[in-house]
């Protein structure tokens, strides 16, 4: 799992830096201008402005700053894309069928244009080489500072990542300028405008209120990120791998050797054990969580609730590697040595037991939390009304109380098989990697979420169907839990709602 | 009206019921009820009338130890239920809640069918052998309540979605069919309107012929129409008991006069 | 009103209350046994946790510890500066090879001063020393050229196994079945113990140390990943708070009742749940693969972690604003000030408390974060410290948890026993923001 990296050539990250310092600047001066203004058209007396003088200097510095840093963004998010763009249509069409991909060919240009800038740096390659020597020459010298290219280096190549170097500082020169000429003309406006009269407070507020949806708004475009990124590269996928193969396919085994077409990737085998551990987590988890949630919320006397609350507490608060550790050295080798091992019935440590029994524990306090909360919003009325007829507590609490919060309960089985399907640590260490269709609980099996590790991890090509595979996984992994979570919370806020 | 009731009370005195000698209760370091003495008779409904706050339904929470499944309440004195001790160790609170119904301020149905709602003590008490003798125990608990012509064509309805008078009439229900001796009703009308009001008033009426009621009220009026006996507590004390008649029209001590006429509560 | 139907005659009518019948016998005995479930599943529950932290404790404590030698290290000038002229740049041309030779001759000299009597040979010898010492005094000896040419002290890592000896993972029986240690190690490890050569002390290497290869366990440390978690921390702390108290503001004080605002906080609330394996998806293909950020480094750990957060913080910050009263904005709307004042001044310090809370437990969470980090290539094996901040969050670096998880897939047993001291690790660190959360909570707590 552990690899090398090759050192990382650092690329023009301070020129940001120092744009953004120029731009503190400009605001800064921008600000003391227009509070300065501000002042003198009141005659040095703030009580006649109409608004604060801090307001003038904010409302300066807002202007000079916004629209600058909205440009820079924008210009930072678009460049790769335009840059790719043009370089990339500049290459023979020869070179291309010779790397495969266009991306393949763009991934070496990029990185001998960036081997190209630290070899210079490096005093390796005199600016003069840099733009007139030949391949071999040039290789010797990435090779030197340890880039490493995917195939050799061809004339077009290296005319490409010349051609990719060339406009990459043009774009950054113009972003620069283009930047620090919005900020200038926005603080100008900002100075014209100022005078005693003109209402800075409610021009700052009104920004600052965009400012706070925008925040709000982050939510929704991770959200937004997420989909999309996995809805791009699944198409991806399916362009290369047949969708019914993926979704009803019962074999999981990728080949190693590349593009091959020997992969079958079904779904089937992964989901079933992704499945089978979620239950067993669960028949843990529901049974002990429900119990002391009902024990704490109306047994319990203060003291021990005051202890035992927090102890079940701890359990939501520890890590899941830290889950995953206790599977791999202590649960998994004392199940094969204790179970599996003497009845015959394997002799893995890592098994479906193993990671369900675990996440099981992980889920105790996720299940007693939210059902203490639903069984303590049934009214007291209802209990009042039971053991006022001679029911004993029990009795109240298994025919009243639990079927009055069964929807609450239900809706937080529901979130925890969600938390379960999901996890991914306590299986990576805890399951094992064999795909494999079993209803033998002690057999290792691997989950969704393994295999989406074991994909992106190590050498990952995002040309080839292996890889791409785990775009799919994620995608049908987000679906399922987005689905369980939806149903969830509504059935949740529907129960509280009828008791409020 | 008013006359008849009163030659009633005259003409039929019945057993002492329930007996209660020095009782105190304390909610944590609150002293909440202060030495009562009282004696309440079978086949009779008695009020607890007095200013909120006063005790009056502490007191009656005790009759069944409903106030045991509070942590921080403590009883002290003898409360006898046909001359037993309610604190002897040998009863359960089970067993004495089955035989002390209690009707709740705010009808409290629970989330399932009206069925269901009036089998629930029958069920875990064990009182019937079958399904038919569960039938029997319903419509005649349904019938006592005045709701059987109400609900019949709808058993299998939810409880909670009947209107609030019929919702305490079905509580009434759901305590009579257990077969109480002794119905206790915490403010039962508080939470209704005038029309309900007076279903369940005339309920409580009929309820006297079987059982020994004891009703907790705010209205002074409520308590001159259903009862025979009344209690006035003030602070945590009885200070008054006897005859509703004789409380309403001569009251002996001045607190209660005072209550009644408007002048405190 | 009047009801006629037959009265039927209730069982127990005149029963005494004194006699108990058999039916609430045995309902009491269900009550009792109801009880008993109740309380053995916090029993289960507190007996898991005490079995999980006593497990982690047993394997991981012994990393606080390791077994070091004194050694005399003679350090030949015609070998380590064959100019003569102690100049570190021309003495580097020496690499660990030519070092490796004074360790083994140090070895046998140091038992031969001793008057420790052996039947091993000096390259068994010298595999009682970890390999990591060559380095380690290759780069004294270039750090500080004038040594060359004395003889000095030096204190040498002894070998994962001699190690794992003096913490009961090797004992004489193993090593007859392992290859890479000899029982007669052992007993010269002893005598070195008694001659006061060996000894087995606290460990700080462990905490400020790289990690290692695979060879040299006992050589591995966490340097680079509590650095590595420190500074997403960081990203995640100047980046989750503000934007997650600026939603939060907005949501709860400034937004109209409307379905933008509806599916906003539909959004949150799903956000939160999603598994986090999926925000790995989304910091490897809109970080790494679109936007060009380098793998491996902090800045998009905490890019994604910081998304991971602000759920938690935007929930607990919106509690806490909820939880001042409207009476405190209502009058300073009264004396004149705008909402945004009123906000700004008055509600927002009175709901700091809780909001650092919640921010608290949310970058807990995020420390102990894993999966997601294994996507953006936070397993690769780093041994460079990263720079400073603000070029060292582009650096390559590795993080707390995830060093566990790369521990875990090492073959030598000796990095179990790293992995579960950098749990302790990771769990101190937990143990210490709960505990901040705990006191901020108790201390500004205000009831209305």
């Amino acid at each position: 799992m552990a690899r090398n990296l090759p050192p990382r050539p650092k690329v023009a990250d301070m020129p940001l830096i120092w744009i953004l310092a120029i731009l503190a600047l400009l605001g800064g001066v921008a600000y003391w201008l227009a509070r300065r203004r501000a002042m003198s058209s009141g005659g040095g007396d703030a009580r006649v402005l109409h608004s604060l003088p801090n307001y003038y200097g904010v409302h300066g510095a807002l202007l000079a700053l916004a629209p600058a840093l909205l440009i820079l963004a924008l210009w930072l998010l678009t460049q790769p894309m335009l840059l790719y763009r043009s370089v990339a249509a500049d290459i023979p069409l020869l070179t291309i069928s010779a790397f495969g991909t266009v991306d393949l060919v763009m991934s070496d240009v990029r990185r001998v244009a960036e081997g190209l800038d630290v070899a210079v740096g490096a005093g390796l390659l005199t600016s003069q080489q840099m733009t007139s020597a030949g391949p071999t020459e040039i290789e010797a010298a990435l090779d030197e500072i340890g880039v490493a290219l995917g195939s050799q280096l061809t004339p077009p190549v290296l005319d490409a990542a010349r051609d990719y170097r060339g406009a990459d500082a043009v774009l950054r020169w113009g972003m620069i300028a283009v930047v620090v000429a919005a900020a200038l003309i926005g603080g100008a406006i900002a100075v014209y405008r100022t005078d005693r009269d003109f209402r800075a407070r409610n021009i700052v507020e009104r920004s600052i209120l965009v400012l706070l949806a925008a925040a709000a708004t982050v939510a929704i475009l991770t959200t937004l990120g997420i989909v999309l990124s996995m809805l791009f590269e699944t198409m991806n996928f399916f362009s290369q791998y047949p969708a019914h193969e993926f979704f009803f396919g019962t074999t999981w085994s990728p080949s190693f050797s590349g593009r091959g077409g020997l992969s079958e990737l079904g779904i089937i085998p992964l989901l079933w054990g992704t499945l089978y551990i979620s239950l067993i987590a669960l028949l843990v988890a529901v049974p002990i969580g429900l119990f002391a949630a009902i024990y704490l919320s109306e047994y319990a006397g203060p003291k021990l609730r005051s202890f035992a609350k927090p102890l079940i507490e701890v359990l939501a608060g520890i890590p899941t590697i830290v889950y995953g550790l206790f599977a791999l050295i202590t649960v998994g080798p004392m199940l094969r040595d204790v179970i599996a091992q003497p009845l015959g019935l394997g002799n893995s440590a890592s098994s479906v037991m193993t990671a369900g029994l675990v996440m099981g524990i992980m889920l105790i306090p996720f299940v007693s939390s939210l059902s203490d909360d639903i069984i303590n919003a049934v009214p007291q009325a209802m209990r009042d009304g039971s053991l006022g007829l001679g029911s004993t507590q029990s009795e109240t609490i298994r025919r009243v109380v639990i079927p009055a919060a069964l929807p609450g309960i239900v809706g937080a089985i529901l979130l925890a098989a969600s938390r379960a399907i999901g996890e991914t640590m306590i299986v990576v260490l805890g399951a094992g990697a064999a795909a494999r269709l079993d209803l033998n609980p002690f057999e290792a099996m691997t989950t969704v979420t393994v295999k989406i590790v074991s994909q992106l991890t190590g050498d990952t090509d995002f040309a080839s169907p292996e890889t791409l595979v785990a775009f799919a996984l994620g995608l049908t992994l987000f679906v399922i839990t987005l689905g369980l979570n939806v149903l969830a919370l509504y059935i949740v806020r529907t129960y509280r709602e009828q008791y409020e | 009206m008013n006359d008849m009731r009163l030659t009633e009370r005259a003409t039929q005195m019945h057993d002492t019921k329930i007996a209660a000698r020095g009782v105190d209760v304390f909610y944590g370091d609150t002293h909440a009820i202060k030495s009562v003495d009282v004696e309440i008779a079978d086949k009779t409904v008695t009020a607890f009338i007095g200013p909120s706050g006063c005790g009056k339904s502490t007191f009656l929470r005790c009759i069944n130890r409903m106030n045991d499944t509070i942590p921080i309440a403590r009883v002290e004195g003898e409360i006898l239920i046909d001359g037993e001790d309610i604190h002897d160790p040998r009863v359960d609170p089970v067993q004495l809640r089955a035989k002390v119904g209690m009707v709740f301020q705010k009808p409290n149905p629970f989330p399932k069918s009206i069925y269901d709602n009036v089998a629930y003590g029958p069920r875990i008490h064990g009182l019937s052998r079958n399904k038919a003798d569960l039938d029997v125990i319903v419509e005649d608990a349904l019938r006592k309540a005045a709701l059987w012509d109400e609900v019949k064509d709808r058993l299998a309805a939810p409880g909670t979605g009947l209107s609030g008078g019929q919702q305490q009439r079905l509580c009434i229900a759901r305590a009579v069919a257990t077969g109480p001796e002794i119905l206790l009703m915490d403010e039962p009308c508080s939470a209704l309107d005038p029309i309900a009001t007076d279903q369940v008033e005339n309920l409580i009426h009929e309820l006297r012929r079987n059982f020994s009621v004891v009703i907790v009220t705010h209205s002074m009026s409520q308590a001159s129409r259903v009862s025979q006996r009344t209690a006035y507590f003030h602070l945590g004390e009885l200070v008054e008991f006897g005859d509703t008649g004789d409380i309403f029209t001569n009251p002996r001590d001045q607190r209660t006069e005072n209550y009644i006429t408007g002048r405190i509560g | 009103m009047t009801d006629t139907a037959p009265v039927p005659v209730p069982e127990r009518r005149n029963g005494s209350l004194m006699t108990s019948d058999r039916r609430t016998a045995r309902r009491n005995a269900a009550e009792k046994r109801f009880r008993l479930y109740g309380l053995a599943a916090i029993g289960v529950a507190a007996t898991a946790l005490v079995i999980l932290l006593a497990s982690i404790l047993a394997g991981g404590l012994s990393a606080f510890q390791q077994t070091t030698i004194q050694l005399q290290v003679e350090l030949p000038a015609e070998r380590l500066d064959p100019e003569g002229n102690r100049i570190p740049v021309e003495m580097a041309s020496v690499t660990t090879f030519g070092y490796a030779p004074l360790l083994r001759d140090a070895m046998v000299a140091t038992l031969a001063d001793a008057g420790i009597e052996t039947d091993l040979d000096a390259s068994d010898l010298a595999d009682m020393v970890s390999d990591e010492s060559v380095a380690q005094l290759r780069n004294y000896v270039l750090a500080n050229p004038e040594v060359v040419g004395s003889t000095i002290p030096v204190e040498v890592l002894a070998s994962g196994r001699i190690d794992g000896y003096y913490k009961g993972r090797v004992t004489a029986l193993t090593a007859e079945l392992d290859r890479n240690v000899d029982p007669a190690q052992l007993v010269l490890a002893d005598a070195l113990k008694d001659a006061g050569l060996l000894e087995t002390g606290f460990n700080w290497r462990f905490l400020t140390w790289p990690d290692a290869s695979d060879t040299r366990p006992e050589a591995a440390g966490l340097g680079v990943a509590i650095l590595g978690s420190l500074y997403m921390m960081l990203i995640v702390l100047c980046l989750a708070l503000p934007i997650g108290v600026a939603a939060s503001i907005y949501l709860e004080e400034f937004a109209p009742q409307n379905r933008l605002t509806d599916i906003i906080e539909v959004n949150i609330s799903n956000l939160a749940a999603v598994p986090s394996i999926v925000f790995g998806i989304l910091g490897l293909a809109i970080f790494i693969n679109w936007v060009g950020l380098p793998q491996s480094a902090p800045i998009v750990g905490g890019l994604v972690l910081t998304l991971m957060t602000l759920p938690t913080i935007i929930i607990a910050t919106r509690a806490a604003l909820k939880a001042v009263p409207p009476s405190i904005r209502d009058a300073a709307l009264g004396l004149g000030a705008s909402r945004m004042q009123a906000v700004f001044h008055h509600v927002l310090p009175l709901a700091m408390p809780g909001i650092l809370t919640g921010t608290i437990i949310g970058l807990a969470q995020a420390l102990g974060e894993t999966a997601p980090l294994l996507l953006i290539g936070m397993v690769a094996f780093v041994r460079e410290y990263p720079d400073a901040p603000p070029e060292g969050l582009f650096d390559p670096a590795s993080a707390l948890p995830v060093q566990v998880f790369n521990w875990t897939q090492r073959s030598d047993p000796a990095f179990v026993e790293r992995a579960s001291g950098a749990i302790i690790v990771l769990l101190l660190f937990l143990f210490l923001m709960n505990l901040t959360a705990i006191f901020l909570r108790r201390r500004f707590e205000r009831r209305w």
